[in-house]
């Protein structure tokens, strides 16, 4: 009897994110094409890249192809479940009006958007930590040179990739289309963030103007963190990373910052009538 | 300053305008200035026919979308500036869906529970609209009807103190709708605020302490159903019999203040006292043994109203009238 007179509590942003990010997940495991995809896609993205990265060393000397293959495998992990998988996730709750019956409820704009992200995050967050684990089990890999910034790179990772697949569902019509809008993305993501062709293996020009890409910087922190260098030199070590990532970390930052800012500016709630 | 003796209402519009699209001719102005007052505890629904700017002027009450003119307020609040403040008081139901086809009834309501202040218990609400047998049941294969059900019960969870509830009842079965009415009447009882849109005028009349009829985005009509009822005449329709033998000299008596419209045999009459003109009619056919054949009298319909209000042309589309007027007063 306590229990149904006592006052209910209120509800918080953590609460309701929680909220949000359980009815998510629910959505998320019964999406088959989905769960096919955040399944199947590591252990061929480790396949593939392998051979794509051997080639490269052949050109390139002194490439750390094992190193290369597990972050850059997570770095295709990222966009593919955040990215692409939310820009869906957001095209198919707003034409179900999902997105604007939310609005009507307690949630603030940014923890609809969040929630709606949980289990991405999670997921590819999950499927990093294996490829790392995989990595240092099976690749040989040295631990992390700097724990600290492989957590940075991918918190600053999921952040952008969220806010960028917001940003892409906003020109997005149909769940359908999202292949063809995230494209561009993906396509620069991959080639030009140092994903399939390692930066270093690039012409200097072309690999500076490639760093200033808006996936680049963040997906280059756990290259940092992780190898100890950015692939131009020998690893720094502990504290050579921090003065390697300090230009990284500050661009992957404002790229988030500036992505958010245009996902608040641009998001659509409605369908387009 | 202010008038103590009048609650504060629960719900307040004034001039408010909503544009979609640029300024010029290249937008659409849906909502061109319409003044609400809602006081605490009562149901108000918004009437029109389809484009009246019903739903436009709802979404800016219940804080989806900013008013290009004027001001709101929900509970003295301002429904999108102090969102956070507001929502935990109030629950709103939209005109369409807006819960993902493959969330169980049970998982949508556990969802929705965990983003509402003070939510009763899920079974709880899912019971109130009739849906607690299929709460196992996944929202894609609910019908249309049980959907609005589904949207009411969400609407329900935190125990709003106003309710805002675009088209309640489009597409419940007559049992259905009745069951909704009755939940209504029930929220109204216990002191809940409701605003309602509806285009079924039976509903605004069983339900509704006042209502507002919109058209082109402005309230032409409004009161309690009595008052905008009596600014409609009732009408009395009959056929009389063939003009030959006793009857071919017969005249209607004087009906004061009716006007007469004849159709062969066929007589309607509009009056503002329907009993007053009824006796005097009844009168004169048993006096002269007249059959007033296929009789039928009533009161002014909501119908009525509503659609005198319909068929009246749209004063800001047609300016010129407007002049003609203007220069002839």
């Amino acid at each position: 009897m306590t229990a149904a007179t006592a006052p209910a509590p209120a509800t918080t942003p953590l609460s309701r994110l929680l909220a949000l990010g359980r009815a998510e997940t629910v959505l998320l495991r019964r999406n088959r094409t989905a769960v096919f995809v955040a399944l199947v896609l590591p252990f061929v993205l480790v396949g593939s890249l392998r051979s794509i990265l051997r080639a490269a060393a052949e050109r390139t000397p002194g490439l750390d192809v094992n190193g290369n293959l597990v972050t850059s495998s997570m770095g295709i992990v990222l966009l593919v479940v955040v990215y692409t998988n939310l820009t869906t996730a957001y095209t198919a709750r707003r034409n179900e009006l999902v997105l604007k019956r939310l609005r009507t409820g307690e949630a603030a704009d940014g923890e609809v958007l969040l929630g709606t992200a949980v289990p991405s995050i999670a997921l590819a967050l999950l499927q990093c930590l294996l490829l790392g684990v995989g990595g240092l089990a099976l690749l040989g890999l040295r631990a992390p040179a700097n724990p600290l910034l492989v957590l940075a790179g991918l918190a600053l990772s999921a952040l952008l990739l969220t806010a960028l697949a917001a940003l892409s569902s906003a020109v997005t019509r149909t769940v359908e289309t999202a292949g063809i809008t995230t494209l561009p993305l993906m396509l620069a993501a991959q080639f030009g963030s140092g994903l399939m062709i390692p930066l270093e293996s690039l012409p200097d020009t072309v690999a500076d103007l490639c760093r200033l890409l808006p996936t680049t910087p963040a997906l280059q922190l756990l290259h940092i963190g992780w190898l100890g260098t950015d692939g131009t030199g020998p690893s720094g070590g502990f504290a050579g990373t921090w003065r390697q990532a300090a230009l990284p970390l500050l661009l992957a930052a404002a790229w988030a910052g500036a992505a958010a800012w245009g996902a608040r500016r641009w998001f659509r709630w409605e369908p387009r009538r | 300053m202010t008038d103590t003796s009048r609650p504060r209402p629960a719900v307040a519009a004034r001039g408010l305008h909503r544009r979609y699209g640029p300024s010029g001719s290249g937008g659409f102005e849906a909502v061109r200035g319409l003044d609400l007052d809602v006081a605490p505890g009562e149901l108000f629904a918004l009437l029109g026919t389809n484009g009246a700017g019903k739903t436009s002027t709802l979404e800016v009450l219940e804080g989806l979308a900013a008013p290009s003119a004027g001001e709101v307020r929900v509970l003295g609040l301002d429904p999108l500036r102090e969102r956070a403040a507001l929502r935990p008081r109030i629950g709103v139901m939209l005109q369409e869906g807006g819960f993902p086809g493959e969330l169980t009834l049970a998982e949508t309501g556990r969802c929705w529970a965990g983003l509402t202040t003070g939510a009763r218990a899920v079974d709880e609400a899912l019971d109130l609209v009739g849906l607690l047998p299929r709460r196992t049941v996944r929202v894609k294969q609910l019908s249309g009807g049980e959907r609005r059900r589904l949207d009411l019960a969400m609407a329900l969870l935190g125990r709003p103190e106003v309710l805002f509830l675009d088209e309640p009842s489009t597409g419940l079965d007559p049992e259905a709708r009745a069951a909704v009415w009755r939940l209504i009447r029930g929220l109204r009882a216990a002191g809940t605020t409701v605003v309602l849109t509806t285009h079924y005028l039976e509903e605004a009349e069983e339900l509704a302490d006042r209502l507002a009829i919109m058209h082109h985005g402005r309230v032409v009509t409004g009161g309690t159903v009595a008052e905008v009822l009596a600014a409609h005449p009732a009408r009395i329709a009959f056929e009389l019999p063939e003009r030959t033998g006793a009857h071919a000299a017969l005249a209607l008596p004087p009906l004061p203040g009716t006007s007469t419209e004849l159709d062969g045999r066929r007589v309607l009459l509009r009056t503002p006292d329907l009993q007053g003109t009824l006796t005097e009619l009844l009168g004169w056919a048993a006096r002269h043994r007249v059959e007033l054949a296929r009789l039928d009298a009533r009161s002014a319909s909501l119908e009525e109203a509503f659609l005198a209000v319909a068929a009246s042309a749209d004063p800001a589309a047609a300016p010129v009238r407007t002049e003609s007027l203007g220069s002839a007063a």
